[in-house]
């Protein structure tokens, strides 16, 4: 490229146009007045809105196109806000675009970047300073104070140990025990055989010891899902195929990859659905992962049936339940 | 002297006499501010965050955040007598029977929506125009922290209620706690005071919701509007407008009176959208359990992305040495979040790296002018949508008749195909583009009137862009690659090492233009025509 091409030059800033409000008195007059009309609009929604508040009970209902039943009281107090503040915004807006000056004004800029000179009187005030407080060549104040400081960073981290009690066992442990009752979430009932038909689906909970109340942390580690299929559904190992009762058969209902309820059963499939990640487990093959994210099968809680014929556990689970975490072995 | 020019006066004298602040404030009333519409985004981020602590201080003279349970027995009455939570309780007190609760609410939910979608639009405009480059560097990694921030800001606000959505939300993010490797169980036991859920994460949560992150977000975002203030707004570049002027309007009056009918006029929409639209009706999902979940979970629309990653992770896990790893959680849920913040905070650094430009930038860049940069960003944003379509997969599948497999399946290769193709057509567009504006400025606008000449002859008229057109667009400078040598001068390849090769590369790559025309060509055109 040669020196002699030159770039198109700036025409600089284009003339001022005046608007029709600085040269016809009438046209200001009457931006004045739309202000103005825009003001008092506001100020009649705001008296809308106070009415809305004392007058109009909290339980009236109107019907409204589009929006169907609704509640008066909150719509007409919002659309009352809503005006009040829309009006000031826009009298205020409509001003300064119709009656302020709207001629642009140049201002220079600087450079960031202080000037030489300033900068190196910068420097030398530092290395004064810091020579006078001697911190280049006291080294063991430099030092001890890197130790104090270092270690006092601690101090936070300690205090907030007590936050919450050492994980322990606690996320490998259920309600659940050889002979535990299955009982109905809600009801707590305990559940006969005869009670659940095939094809049918039920969330349950462990029998406590009477006097025990159950908190949402037993839920959240206990709680089942049972479905009864018919027994020649099932494409079981023996051990697993042990583990139900004429075709009930039962999985822990937190999903095995971040602790969602996996509430969603589709009987033609026999397909369990987790809601929050789509994560699809086979309840003919022990809750065999067959889509999403999800790593592990839902743990399976065996069962078997007591004397009287009520579903109870064989055995608590086998492996911890919920999602994964840093000490689990399987 | 007017009576009300003598008392104005005399607060300014005992105001003045105290702190000497005429000086500085008859310099910066009269501020100038360019005008454009995209600079107004910012505003909407700074007024929602203004109605949002106004709206949420009202909340919490009602809010009981507390996991304590109460039986409900306020005037809803298909939860009557029911067990829940305190906060459960008292956010439907709000709702049913505190006048004007529920508008609040609406208000304060609507109002973080708008907040979050205005930072992501601030944001765009800022990557797309080149806003970011010295000397703004630092208003950029504010930025990158205050999205960041409003992102949990926005989690933790809707999880105080308390109610069966927000509680799954907590339940995921405990499980992304628990994922973390050799101190996950720990974290997750310290944040929730033993197992999920019990009874201290409502509170902490407020806490944080309440004091410690305003708090924070007040402070980055005065520093952030300082530095706007200090270093001058930057303006889009067009006739009178140079690297060294800023031209615009003065903030006393016109600037007051715009930006603050502007917050009026912000405000009044939410309270509108509060009115009309309903948003987060907990009292229809029911107090939390861990035993129960509602179909189509979906978070707020700025976590969806997340939510979309962690759906779309193929499932592994490592168990080895008696410990388990979840890919399947890290990947999604930490792994690629930090590489895409921490890659969008450093953007600005790399690209001055890569052109090797250290110097200061006031004037915007028009989107075409940049296609590297341009084409990167469209990358992002296909690549974010992409993830944000999978966060509503059985939203989508039941609204299209299409299964959660197809859409995952979809998204799941698309996401590592598509945005690749969206850099190169992108980039394609932005020199296409190029070429159509150099094309205006040599050869003028296409009327579309033809005209028939004595000899029969049809031509169609041009009509020549005035200087003020043909200024702007061409006034961009034209990048040329770095020189870097491939050998040195003992004849040694690659003196630089690979790094030199990569900045090489790349910066060939970014310099890739059209030439911007000269009032050289045109007149050498000029001069040959017809």
């Amino acid at each position: 490229m040669s020196n002699e091409i030159s770039k198109f030059s700036d025409p600089g800033l284009p003339e001022h146009v005046h608007r029709k409000t600085d040269t016809d008195p009438k046209a200001e007059k009457r931006a004045e007045q739309q202000v103005a009309i825009l003001f008092v609009l506001s100020a009649f929604f705001t008296v809308l809105t106070i009415y809305s508040y004392i007058f109009i009970k909290t339980n009236t209902f109107i019907f409204l196109p589009i929006m169907g039943d609704t509640n008066a009281h909150q719509f007409f107090l919002g659309i009352g806000l809503a005006g009040s503040l829309l009006f000031i915004g826009f009298g205020a807006v409509h001003w300064a675009k119709q009656l302020m000056p709207d001629t642009e004004v140049v201002a220079m800029r600087h450079e960031m970047r202080s000037e030489d000179v300033d900068r190196e009187d910068f420097v030398q005030t530092v290395k004064e300073r810091a020579g006078t407080a001697g911190l280049g060549r006291r080294s063991l104040i430099k030092r001890s104070l890197g130790l104090a400081v270092g270690l006092i960073g601690l101090t936070p981290l300690v205090m907030l140990r007590d936050l919450g009690p050492l994980p322990r066992k606690q996320l490998n442990t259920t309600s659940w025990t050889k002979g535990t009752r299955l009982v109905t979430d809600p009801g707590n009932r305990p559940i006969h055989v005869n009670d659940l038909e095939v094809g049918a689906v039920a969330q349950v909970l462990p029998e406590l010891p009477t006097g025990t109340e159950r908190t949402l942390e037993n839920i959240g580690t206990d709680a089942v899902l049972l479905i009864r299929l018919r027994p020649e559904d099932f494409q079981l190992d023996s051990e697993r195929l042990s583990w139900t009762h004429e075709g009930i058969i039962a999985f822990s209902k937190i999903c095995s990859h971040m602790g969602c309820a996996v509430a969603l059963y589709e009987q033609q499939t026999k397909h369990l659905l987790c809601p929050c990640h789509q994560s699809t487990f086979d309840v003919t093959r022990a809750a065999k992962v067959i889509f999403g994210p999800a790593a592990r099968p839902l743990p399976q809680l065996a069962i078997t049936v007591d004397s009287q014929g009520y579903l109870v556990a064989q055995q608590g689970f086998t492996e911890p339940i919920g999602p994964s975490f840093w000490e689990r072995s399987s | 002297m007017k009576k009300s020019e003598k008392i104005a006066g005399s607060v300014a004298n005992y105001v003045d006499e105290r702190t000497g602040a005429a000086k500085w404030l008859k310099k910066n009333l009269t501020k100038v501010f360019p005008d454009h519409w995209s600079f107004m985004l910012g505003e909407i981020c700074l007024y929602s965050f203004i109605i949002l602590l106004l709206s949420g201080t009202f909340l919490t003279f009602w809010f009981d955040p507390s996991q304590r349970e109460v039986v409900y027995n306020g005037s809803y009455a298909p939860l009557s007598n029911l067990t829940m939570s305190a906060s459960y309780a008292s956010t439907l007190h709000i709702s049913f029977d505190v006048r004007g609760g529920l508008l609040m609410r609406q208000i304060h939910h609507w109002a973080a929506l708008i907040f979050m979608a205005g930072i992501i639009a601030h944001l765009l405009r800022v990557f797309f125009t080149g806003a970011f480059r010295k000397p703004r560097e630092f208003n950029w990694l504010i930025g990158v922290g205050l999205v960041t921030l409003g992102i949990v800001e926005g989690f933790l606000g809707y999880s105080l209620p308390d109610d069966l959505l927000s509680g799954t939300g907590i339940r995921i993010a405990e499980a992304i706690l628990q994922a973390i490797p050799v101190v996950g169980s720990y974290l997750a036991f310290f944040a929730f005071g033993g197992a999920f859920p019990g009874h201290v994460f409502i509170p902490r949560i407020y806490t944080v919701h309440v004091l410690l992150l305003p708090g924070i977000f007040l402070a980055l975002i005065t520093v952030h509007l300082m530095l706007v203030w200090y270093q001058k707004h930057t303006q889009y570049p067009g006739p009178g407008r140079t690297e060294k002027n800023v031209v615009g309007y003065p903030l006393m009056p016109v600037y007051m009176a715009k930006a603050g009918g502007f917050f009026f006029i912000v405000f009044g929409v939410t309270a509108f959208l509060g009115a009309v639209a309903s948003i987060n009706p907990i009292w229809l999902y029911g107090p939390y359990t861990p035993g129960q979940i509602s179909a189509g979970s979906q978070p707020d629309f700025y976590m969806g992305w997340l939510d979309g990653l962690v759906r779309m992770a193929p499932p592994i896990e490592t168990h080895a040495f008696g410990h388990t790893i979840s890919w399947n959680i890290l990947i999604p849920g930490l792994i690629i979040p930090g590489i895409l913040f921490t890659g969008m905070a450093l953007y600005p650094f790399i690209e001055s790296w890569i052109t090797g430009d250290k110097t200061e930038h006031h004037l915007l860049d028009r989107p075409r002018n940049v296609p590297n940069r341009t084409a990167l960003g469209a990358m992002s944003l296909a690549f974010m949508l992409i993830i944000l379509i999978n966060g509503g997969n059985d939203i989508i599948a039941t609204h299209f008749h299409l299964t959660i497999n197809q859409i995952m399946w979809f998204t799941r290769i698309g996401v590592i195909v598509i945005p690749p193709i969206v850099f190169v057509i992108t980039k394609r567009l932005c020199l296409s583009l190029q070429r159509a504006d150099r094309e205006l400025v040599l050869h003028g606008k296409e009327t579309g009137r033809l005209v028939m000449l004595p000899h029969g002859e049809f031509v169609e008229i041009h009509q020549e862009l005035t200087p003020a057109q043909k200024f702007i667009l061409t006034q961009h400078e034209q990048p040329e690659p770095l020189a870097i040598p491939d050998t040195d001068a003992g004849g040694v390849r690659n003196p630089a090492g690979i790094k030199g090769k990569i900045r090489s590369r790349m910066s060939k790559a970014n310099a890739e233009q059209v030439s911007a025309p000269s009032e050289t060509e045109a007149k050498a055109i000029d001069g040959g025509h017809h």
